[in-house]
């Protein structure tokens, strides 16, 4: 018998970024007793690097006059290329709103509506007095109104900071530097989660009536990705690992058209947004041959294959990381950077030595956002098992589709830990804790049992770093912007040898206590069966559809793919088993997105 | 042009093991272009040492997870190029915050208790109606808040603050600057009798003894001699007034 601390709660969350710490502050304030798990301290999640702002039809800035969220929820469904539930896309538009103002009312400096005239992109905009000390909005991709609210270019810094002011001022326990190994569970119901101290190296276990994903994305299974390092997927693949509960469309991967070159940190669709270009080698803008209607700013999946088809054409400046596009922001001028696009005017001094408001930019598209994750009913109840639910970018609620437009995923964070939050807490109230010692110290040995088996293999085992870089190398190779049958029977064919190994993978230092090569290797095998179901998802399906881009079937098709993915990994399989389930369509048909391939012939 | 062979000496110590006394501990590898300490540290983990610890998160100079002593400067370390540092670099934790391992400090306990203890939330009695638009701020006054709250918690300033490292309570630049994020913010309704219990004191602002090493150490530029001047000026006054 082994022994660990134990701690018991009504709800456990995990993750602890905005998703996270919106649903604990739902739950607690209906008085439930609430704990969250963290693998960093919370404002140092990686909601807190979402910069340019999140989407809200306020309608308060001109160009944002006579928004609503009929026009929100239409464009949320285009982006997605009707991959979208629109149930859950509704309901979301319908609440953004209220959460944008609640996160005023909460501390969030949201820029405001200054009354005036100013030049964007050759047009004067007039703000109305009458809307002076609102709420404002920048206009960003695949929008029909200007609709994303924002606090300069920090805007998931504020609305973390301010949402952790209220974990704080509600006294919600968090344990961070703590991450969660695997999920308790009988095969119907979830209790709570083994986790592993990252100060100690020791396992503990908490128990809890609910237990709740808010772990992010999977974006560094990817080599070059604008994610933080610690969005490696944990809690789709603990999930996923019971046996019982799928991911959703793991083949839809966002691409962002603007990380920087080479360190592929993110800059701002703001930057966009805010009326910068897009230049070739010739320091051309060709975004408007291609997307006459919306340029630089059609969605992003569009915008990503636009550059990549232009550079395809030999358009590209070369560089020792590659081609690249400039991203010209210098006619702002300086006042609007320095305040507005001020951290990326910093990433940009930084990282690559240039001035933004003299140089220009060197970007290309980059791995970005999850669109897939745990797949959830529209209340955030994983599917498989009772007592488990999952939101954010984790999950596959499914508001996203196959394309996430900008300003999107901070608004689904808050709007979902509202929504979910109230959910979590109904069901709580009428769950009771039944879990026996028995299957917890089940689990705790099997977690013991991986870690012995990983120090005793010591050197001799494949070396974790190594499986890593083929893993990001086979993504990023093979699983990209454009995609073929070939390639990703490739893909599918390396990633099935990569994840045999991971199950042989040893340690070259002592595995000690929190050892940093024991956490790495303790997730590499789960990492492993996310890229599998990515790669295996994409394979399968052959349409295009949103980011999802097969060359050898470049349309989209909705008489047989209007369908959304279900991976499951049975217990002990070597790889997926994929079903599909019907995307429900209420409201808008498909139809033409307005941009995109298949919209308007460009001039290219 | 040959690459330089960069020498790192790095702090080595486990609070899990305090038999093993603290070390030096010498690594080299090669330079590339554009290397960071982020792309180096790793490297070292990745092909020299696996049990060397330290902390990134965004490495992107956003998340604040990184600060540590190169060279003797409390800095970013994510965003810390090679090209600008000599061939020999030292490489400590940042002092005050409590050590995890090596180059791991646990700045998120130190700010978490700093936050309750200056109580950084808004304080209201309005209710939120949900219905309402939002209430009206002057844009000026909410880019004067957003420049406080830029503060991403690294704490540079406070393991480069002389007082700091001698009082173990001293709220610090971070704590005061946090401080006057909630006095700008006309959400909160706190007096500035209200704020003087919470900052009216020797571990607050007038601990301060104005070297302001805080304010040549933070990583993103926020004015923290300004911040300190307005909250020690509000407190002075509110001082003065007190019964």
């Amino acid at each position: 018998m082994s022994r660990y601390d134990l701690f018991t709660t009504d709800v456990l969350i995990v993750g602890a970024g905005l998703a996270g710490e919106r649903a604990a502050i739902e739950a607690a304030s209906q008085g439930l007793q609430v704990m969250m798990l963290s693998l960093v301290p919370p404002r140092r999640s990686h909601s807190s690097a979402a910069q340019g702002g999140m989407q809200a039809s306020l309608g308060n800035s001109a160009m944002g006059k006579g928004d609503n969220p009929d026009i929100h929820f239409a464009d949320t469904v285009k982006g997605s290329d009707w991959g979208c539930d629109q149930d859950v896309a509704r309901l979301f538009a319908e609440t953004a709103p209220i959460a944008v103002r609640q996160m005023a009312a909460w501390g969030v400096p949201w820029n405001r509506v200054v009354a005036g005239s100013r030049m964007y992109d050759g047009q004067e905009i007039h703000e109305d007095p009458e809307k002076e000390g609102l709420i404002t909005a920048r206009n960003f991709g695949g929008t029909a109104k200007w609709r994303t609210c924002y606090t300069a270019d920090g805007t998931g810094h504020t609305i973390l900071y301010t949402m952790d002011s209220m974990v704080i001022k509600l006294g919600i326990t968090v344990h961070d530097r703590t991450e969660a190994l695997s999920l308790i569970h009988d095969g119907t119901t979830c209790s709570g989660v083994v986790a592993r101290c990252l100060r100690t190296g020791q396992l503990r276990v908490y128990t809890a009536r609910s237990t709740v994903i808010a772990t992010g994305g999977y974006g560094r299974l990817y080599g070059a990705s604008t994610n933080a390092i610690i969005n490696e997927g944990n809690g789709m693949f603990i999930a996923m690992d019971t046996g019982v509960v799928p991911l959703g469309n793991m083949e839809a991967v966002q691409f962002h058209p603007t990380g920087i070159v080479p360190s592929w940190i993110l800059i701002t669709e703001g930057a966009r947004g805010d009326g910068g270009y897009l230049l070739d080698k010739n320091h051309y803008r060709f975004m408007p041959d291609y997307e006459p209607k919306k340029k630089e700013l059609a969605s992003r999946d569009v915008v990503s294959r636009r550059i990549m088809q232009h550079i395809r054409q030999g358009y590209g400046v070369e560089s020792p990381y590659g081609a690249h596009v400039w991203l010209d922001i210098r006619h702002l001028g300086a006042k609007h950077i320095n305040t507005n696009l001020r951290e990326i005017a910093n990433i940009s001094r930084n990282f690559t030595g240039i001035d933004p408001v003299h140089d220009l930019i060197p970007v290309r598209p980059t791995q970005h956002y999850s669109m897939g994750g745990i797949r959830t009913n529209i209340d955030g109840m994983a599917y498989g098992l009772k007592g488990l639910f999952a939101l954010g970018e984790a999950a596959c609620w499914d508001m996203h589709g196959f394309n996430r437009l900008g300003g999107n995923s901070l608004a689904e964070t808050v709007v979902a830990g509202m929504i979910i939050g109230d959910k979590i807490a109904k069901y709580t109230k009428e769950a009771s804790l039944e879990v026996s010692s028995n299957l917890v110290d089940d689990h705790v040995g099997d977690q013991r049992n991986r870690i012995q088996t990983l120090l005793s293999r010591g050197k001799a085992g494949e070396n974790v770093y190594e499986l890593r870089r083929q893993m990001e190398q086979v993504l990023s190779e093979n699983v990209g912007i454009f995609r073929t049958e070939e390639a990703l029977q490739q893909a599918v064919n390396s990633l099935h040898e990569l994840h045999q190994r991971a199950g042989y993978v040893g340690l070259r230092g002592g595995g000690q206590g929190a050892d940093p090569e024991l956490s790495s290797a303790l997730r590499i095998r789960g990492m492993l069966k996310l890229a599998y179901c990515i790669a295996a998802g994409a394979l399968a399906r052959k349409e295009s559809r949103g980011s999802h881009y097969r060359e050898d079937y470049p349309k989209r098709d909705d008489v047989n793919w209007l369908k959304r993915t279900l991976a499951y990994w049975p217990v002990e399989a070597n790889q997926p088993t994929l079903q599909y389930e019907d995307v429900k369509i209420t409201e808008l048909p498909p139809g033409d997105r307005g941009y995109g391939e298949a919209s308007i012939p460009s001039k290219r | 042009m040959n690459s330089r062979q960069l020498t790192f000496r790095i702090f080595r110590y486990n609070p899990e093991t305090p038999e093993q006394q603290p070390t030096m501990q010498n690594y080299v590898i090669e330079e590339e272009p554009g290397m960071t300490l982020f792309i180096a540290l790793n490297r070292i983990r990745e092909t020299l040492d696996p049990t060397l610890k330290f902390d990134f998160v965004c490495r992107a100079g956003i998340c604040g997870s990184c600060g540590m002593l190169i060279n003797g400067t409390p800095t970013l370390a994510c965003r810390t190029l090679t090209k600008n540092l000599p061939e020999n670099i030292t490489l400590m934790p940042l002092p005050v915050f409590q050590l995890l391992g090596d180059l791991s400090v646990d700045t998120g306990t130190w700010f978490r208790d700093m936050s309750i203890r200056t109580e950084s939330w808004v304080h209201t009695d309005e209710e939120f109606d949900p219905q309402a638009p939002e209430v009206r701020m002057d844009n000026e006054t909410a880019l004067s808040i957003y420049e406080a709250e830029r503060c991403i918690e690294c704490g540079c300033c406070i393991g480069g603050c002389a007082t700091a490292n001698i009082k173990p309570d001293f709220i610090g630049a971070a704590g005061v600057n946090r401080v006057a994020r909630f006095m700008l913010d006309p959400r909160d309704q706190r007096s500035d009798q209200e704020y003087f219990d919470v900052v009216g004191s020797e571990d607050g602002i007038f601990g301060c003894i104005g070297l302001m090493a805080c304010d040549d150490n933070c990583p993103v530029g926020i004015p923290l001699q300004g911040q300190l001047a307005y909250v020690r000026k509000k407190m002075a006054s509110a001082g003065w007034k007190r019964k």
